[in-house]
């Protein structure tokens, strides 16, 4: 491989677990251990133990540190309590996305958690926007495993791990610190797959430890271990976007169907002029389309209304639980309402098209939300 | 694992398994699956439908990948294996046995460019990236 391609501290153990490895956003990673599908229908019928210690972590400290990250993304960060998260987006001035993040507030400190394809580019723009905020920021990546259990077992899991702790005291999108497995962790239950989990941020040398407890405590009630193919199956379903896919400096969050994390009236922020423009006419529109069974669409695939082009598919795979071939993309606004007849061509040889109407996101909700 | 010693293969990664007495069956390679990953489905033909050796005789579908399938040798579609349709993940799980794709009823020479199981091994090492 000609780039430099980061090995994660959990390598050999994915390896032996006969992981499938990719390159994705420089790292080496697991891909699925055996089988995607098997993985992403144990996710939500049991529970999925993900290594995505890819990601990255940066904590923003000092007394013009809720400032800078007020200035720096969308959403209103004086909300922000100690012990929730907020996701948000920042934007360039011209309102096109950086990155999409969460945001953890502890009493006296602040933690971001970025895409790992922008790693360098959000601390290089962070960075670059610090002076004049007496704030500090400290990049923990390279310390930091992220560790996630998804699925309707999560919580038992987890719990079993974690004796000091009550989990069902920590509502969704809150976070605490604890121990699992007799190692400190912040505890986040927050995921990436529509179902109910915890993710776990432990320090490196903690996390083979703790992988093992998890395993070891979740394999007699069914959790197994889920790498990044699982991961997109399921986040589509659940509508989720990806950035690199869904959204890049080339969209907005308002066009993304992210309006809900732009909070114009909290005070100037970088883009709120763009956006502010946006707001009554955006150029297109994120949308759901869900296919056939034996169709499967793919990112960059064209989207038509009759003979006439109106758009793009961003993500597209297949959704093992609903069982049908899912697309989100965006397209024109005046083909972008619910019920609108689209057609998504699969490909150009030999031909092949499918039929759809415009859908609501996400495709799959967990039952009893 | 099973014994190939009987399968000749196709550098598009299809296998043949002919029986002795003019039928063959037909479907693709380990290491074809494991390139797809999962297979999700697979576009076949119809009984009575005729190829030709090395047509393209349909496509498999992956997360991954759709994927051109290639007719080892020429023959006439006897059978489509319905448990692979139902269940495509069969595939995956056994490609040289329950996964099967065709029975054909072999018509004209083999193609004189089948590799045996170890050539086949040595090809698709190459092959890969």
């Amino acid at each position: 491989m000609s780039q430099d391609v980061k090995t994660v501290p959990l390598d050999a153990l994915h390896r032996s677990l006969g992981a499938q490895m990719v390159p994705f956003a420089g790292h080496s990673m697991p891909l699925h251990y055996g089988s995607i599908r098997a993985e992403h229908l144990a996710v939500r019928e049991r529970a999925g133990l993900f290594d995505v210690s890819h990601m990255g972590e940066a904590i923003v400290k000092g007394p013009g540190a809720e400032g800078f990250l007020e200035n720096l993304v969308t959403n209103d960060v004086s909300k922000l309590t100690p012990g929730r998260a907020l996701y948000t987006v920042m934007c360039h001035p011209d309102g096109g996305i950086v990155d999409d993040l969460l945001i953890y507030r502890d009493d006296e400190r602040f933690k971001c958690v970025i895409n790992a394809a922008r790693h360098d580019v959000d601390l290089d723009w962070m960075r670059d926007l610090l002076s004049g905020h007496d704030a500090e920021i400290t990049d923990v990546s390279a310390e930091t495993v992220l560790l996630a259990v998804q699925g309707p077992m999560a919580k038992p899991i987890v719990q079993s791990l974690c004796q000091g702790q009550d989990l069902d005291t920590i509502r969704y999108y809150h976070h605490r610190f604890g121990e699992v497995a007799g190692m400190a962790a912040r505890i986040s239950r927050t995921g990436y797959t529509g179902e109910d989990g915890f993710e776990l941020y432990l320090a490196s040398q903690d996390a083979e430890r703790v992988w093992a407890a998890i395993l070891e405590a979740g394999t007699p009630m069914g959790l197994v271990p889920a790498g990044l193919g699982a991961r997109d199956t399921l986040r589509l379903e659940a509508g989720f976007r990806l950035y690199g896919q869904d959204i890049d400096e080339t969209t907005d969050p308002l066009s993304a169907g992210l309006g809900w994390v732009v909070k114009p009236a909290k005070g100037p922020f970088i883009g709120a002029e763009a956006l502010a423009k946006l707001a009554s006419a955006p150029p297109r529109i994120f949308i759901g389309l869900k296919l056939g069974a034996r169709e499967i669409p793919r990112h960059g695939n064209p989207i038509y209304r009759g003979s006439r082009r109106v758009g793009e598919v961003t993500s597209g795979s297949f959704g093992f639980t609903v069982g049908r071939g899912l697309a989100m993309g965006y397209v024109e606004p005046d083909s972008a309402e619910r019920g609108t007849d689209l057609r998504v061509q699969l490909r150009v040889e030999p031909p092949q098209w499918a039929e759809a109407p415009v859908v609501a996101l996400p495709f799959y909700k967990r039952p009893g939300i | 694992m099973a014994d190939l010693s009987a399968y000749r293969f196709t550098k598009t990664h299809e296998w043949v398994r002919d029986d002795g007495k003019g039928e063959a069956l037909v479907g693709i390679s380990d290491n074809a699956q494991s390139q797809l990953g999962d297979v999700i489905y697979l576009d076949l033909p119809k009984v009575g439908a005729t190829l030709g050796a090395g047509a393209r005789f349909g496509a498999v579908e992956s997360v991954k990948a759709a994927s051109d399938l290639f007719s080892p040798v020429g023959g006439e579609v006897v059978a489509v294996n319905a448990d692979v349709t139902a269940s495509p993940e069969l595939v995956n799980q056994d490609p040289y046995g329950r996964g099967w794709l065709l029975r054909l009823r072999v018509e004209g020479d083999p193609p004189g460019d089948l590799l045996d199981s170890a050539e086949y091994d040595s090809f698709a090492k190459a092959d890969s990236h």
